[in-house]
């Protein structure tokens, strides 16, 4: 390791230590591989969720449309946003062991103990 | 009424039992803020979920169903699909990063002072907003009720049990309270939906029926009208009723992950994977929730109608009354203290976080210069602002009387904490030139620009209105974002760009956390 600053007992790596962590190809994997599932999950949602207010807003009559019974699309389409969220939320539990284990590794091959400040 | 009260009691010693076990236990900083950072994922979801579901959800919405139909079952769809925004971008890093509160993320490689004084003075007006929503909800709660007992009595007992919770209990017995009152909720409320079906024998076609023709009396012209409550628009009218929606929209979506109350939640588990498991496990029991309110909301514009809730304590009470005209006075009274215990939980929930932030952020890292306190001087100084707090929100309550409607009131706290608080979280975390003057700066637009369009919207000037809406979201949050970065671009902070490298490892791997400390 290059030490450039005298060490501190409560965080042994110094602003090179963690750039280099950051610069490593673990690393940049890790946020990589983050990144492909949070940002397209991330303009999905907002996209879906702002689809709701913007047709029933504008496009009243057209929600008012009656599906089974007197249940229109506009309350089918708010209902739809649950499941949205919970079928999101399942896949990036799902997603996110496979982080968890990258982001092991790398805490892993430090082999420091580094303080919470 | 002599029921209700007892089921009152009874949570009330009950939770204060759980308050003196607490106290025991909450030594020191970390354990008594962040309960030891000991509390596992599911007890951690019940908990965010029985910060969340505020007397705004349970009496607001379901009154909101009540007088306005479909629009306002738009509430309850943002106040879930929001939790989006918590698990996907904010819980985690939060949690590898900080310590105590939202700004300690901020501060990572910002300026210390400057950035923690303005975050604390965003956490405190957020959750003054918020917690005057709730009081006002329990002292509308109370007048009804109990007629000999006047608002201002009720709205100070309710205080004085929240402030004996976050004083003697701190964050330990504040989780505990919480985790009981969203049991306690969700038992009454699935209970209620079942009573609402049986009225309809069971039968989805019979219930749907009943919403498309909801007759009440027009208050302006006095005529009994009839109205499909499933109709969008009833209360987003034309001509800004559709830029209104999208407004609310925005301050519920992007609001949610800069509440510092629930922020703060996520300090109390062991690491970052048990801060995920606990948003899940909370967007479970809140998205069945909200789901129900369909039942109850819609369940009381057709069993009762607007008339008899305008006549019986106002939309407000359409829960309470439901039950009662369902269940029956012990039911009734059930229901009441389920209320009751909401309003006390959220409002400990609020307090808890505003006095972490002024003791932590304020006190310590501001006046003190991050210098370490005395054991103890932490704890006393929150505990000191809880009182603080406390009498602050009682006043302004008893100020604005029960005449608000609690969902409308805690939008607008949602409008602050999305407009101040989201930009500058998200900007530390993914933006490595960001810096001090461009977090002021947001937080500051953010935070004037949303106060400012409240006072000059409808909801305040009626008919003469300088802004056309009551949700100042579309406007603030762009503003907020604005000032961030025209700040950042202002001026350039070399350490703070040359720390980003380890924030986001920290953020990301979890390298050097906060541990959990036993108990």
């Amino acid at each position: 390791m290059n030490h450039t600053n005298p060490p501190d007992p409560s965080n042994p790596l110094t602003a090179t230590d963690w750039s280099q962590i950051a610069a490593s190809p673990e690393f940049q994997a890790l946020v990589a591989a983050k990144r492909r599932f949070i940002i397209p999950a991330t303009i999905f949602f907002v996209l879906y969720y702002f689809a709701l207010p913007i047709m029933v807003g504008y496009f009243p009559r057209l929600m008012e449309m009656t599906v089974i019974g007197h249940v229109n699309l506009a309350y089918l389409f708010a209902l739809s946003q649950f499941f949205m969220a919970w079928i999101l939320a399942y896949l990036y539990v799902r997603k996110s062991a496979r982080f968890d284990a990258m982001a092991a590794e790398i805490v892993a091959s430090q082999n420091v103990t580094v303080s919470p400040r | 009424m002599t029921i209700t009260l007892m089921m009152f009691l009874a949570f009330v010693l009950v939770t204060l039992g759980v308050t003196y076990w607490a106290a025991g236990k909450s030594k020191g900083s970390s354990a008594y803020f962040t309960a030891g950072r000991s509390i596992t994922g599911w007890q951690n979801g019940l908990a965010v979920a029985g910060d969340y579901m505020s007397a705004a959800s349970f009496l607001g919405i379901t009154g909101m169903i009540a007088a306005f139909g479909y629009d306002g079952f738009m509430y309850s769809v943002g106040w879930l699909v929001a939790y989006l925004t918590v698990l996907l971008i904010v819980a985690e890093p939060l949690r590898n990063a900080g310590k105590y509160t939202m700004a300690d993320v901020l501060a990572y490689r910002l300026k210390a002072r400057p950035v923690r004084a303005m975050a604390a003075l965003s956490t405190l007006t957020v959750s003054t907003f918020y917690m005057v929503a709730q009081m006002v909800g329990a002292g509308a709660l109370v007048s009804l009720l109990m007629p000999g007992i006047p608002f201002n009595i009720a709205v100070v007992s309710v205080g004085l049990i929240m402030i004996i919770y976050v004083v003697f209990g701190g964050m330990l017995a504040t989780t505990w309270v919480q985790i009981i009152k969203a049991v306690l909720l969700m038992s009454g409320t699935i209970f209620l939906s079942i009573l609402v079906m049986r009225h309809f024998g069971f039968s989805f076609a019979n219930f749907f029926n009943a919403i498309a023709t909801v007759t009440y009396t027009d208050p302006t012209t006095g005529t009994e009208v009839v109205k499909n409550f499933l109709q969008p628009g009833l209360k987003f009218k034309p001509p800004y009723g559709a830029l209104d929606l999208i407004s609310l929209g925005m301050a519920l979506l992007f609001g949610t992950a800069g509440l510092p109350h629930i922020l703060v939640r996520f300090y109390t588990v062991p690491d970052a994977k048990t801060a995920r498991v606990s948003v899940v496990w909370a967007m479970i029991i809140i998205g069945l929730f909200y789901i129900l309110t369909t039942f109850l909301g819609f369940g009381a514009a057709t069993i009762l109608g607007k008339d008899f809730i305008a006549g019986h304590g106002g939309t407000n009470m359409s829960a309470p009354l439901l039950a009662q005209a369902l269940g029956g006075e012990i039911f009734f009274a059930f229901i009441s203290a389920v209320a009751f215990a909401t309003i006390l939980a959220v409002v400990a929930g609020l307090t808890i976080s505003a006095s972490t932030s002024f003791a932590h952020d304020f006190y310590t890292n501001v006046l003190h210069h991050g210098r370490p306190q005395a054991p103890g001087r932490e704890v006393k100084v929150a505990r000191i602002t809880s009182f603080a707090v406390g009498g602050l929100s009682m006043g302004i309550a008893i100020i604005l009387t029960e005449k608000a409607n609690v969902a409308f009131l805690v939008g607008l706290a949602f409008a602050v904490a999305a407009s101040a608080n989201l930009p500058a979280i998200v900007f530390s975390l993914f933006w490595r030139r960001f810096n001090t003057t461009g977090a002021v700066a947001g937080m500051a637009t953010g935070l004037t620009s949303s106060i400012i369009l409240i006072l000059i919207s409808p909801a305040f000037m009626g008919k003469s209105a300088i802004f056309p809406l009551d949700n100042p979201g579309i406007l603030s949050i762009p503003l907020g974002l604005l000032g961030s970065v025209i700040g950042t671009l202002l001026s350039r902070e070399p350490s703070a760009e040359a720390k980003f490298d380890e924030l986001i490892v920290r953020a990301n791997t979890g390298l050097g956390a906060e541990k959990a400390t036993p108990h």
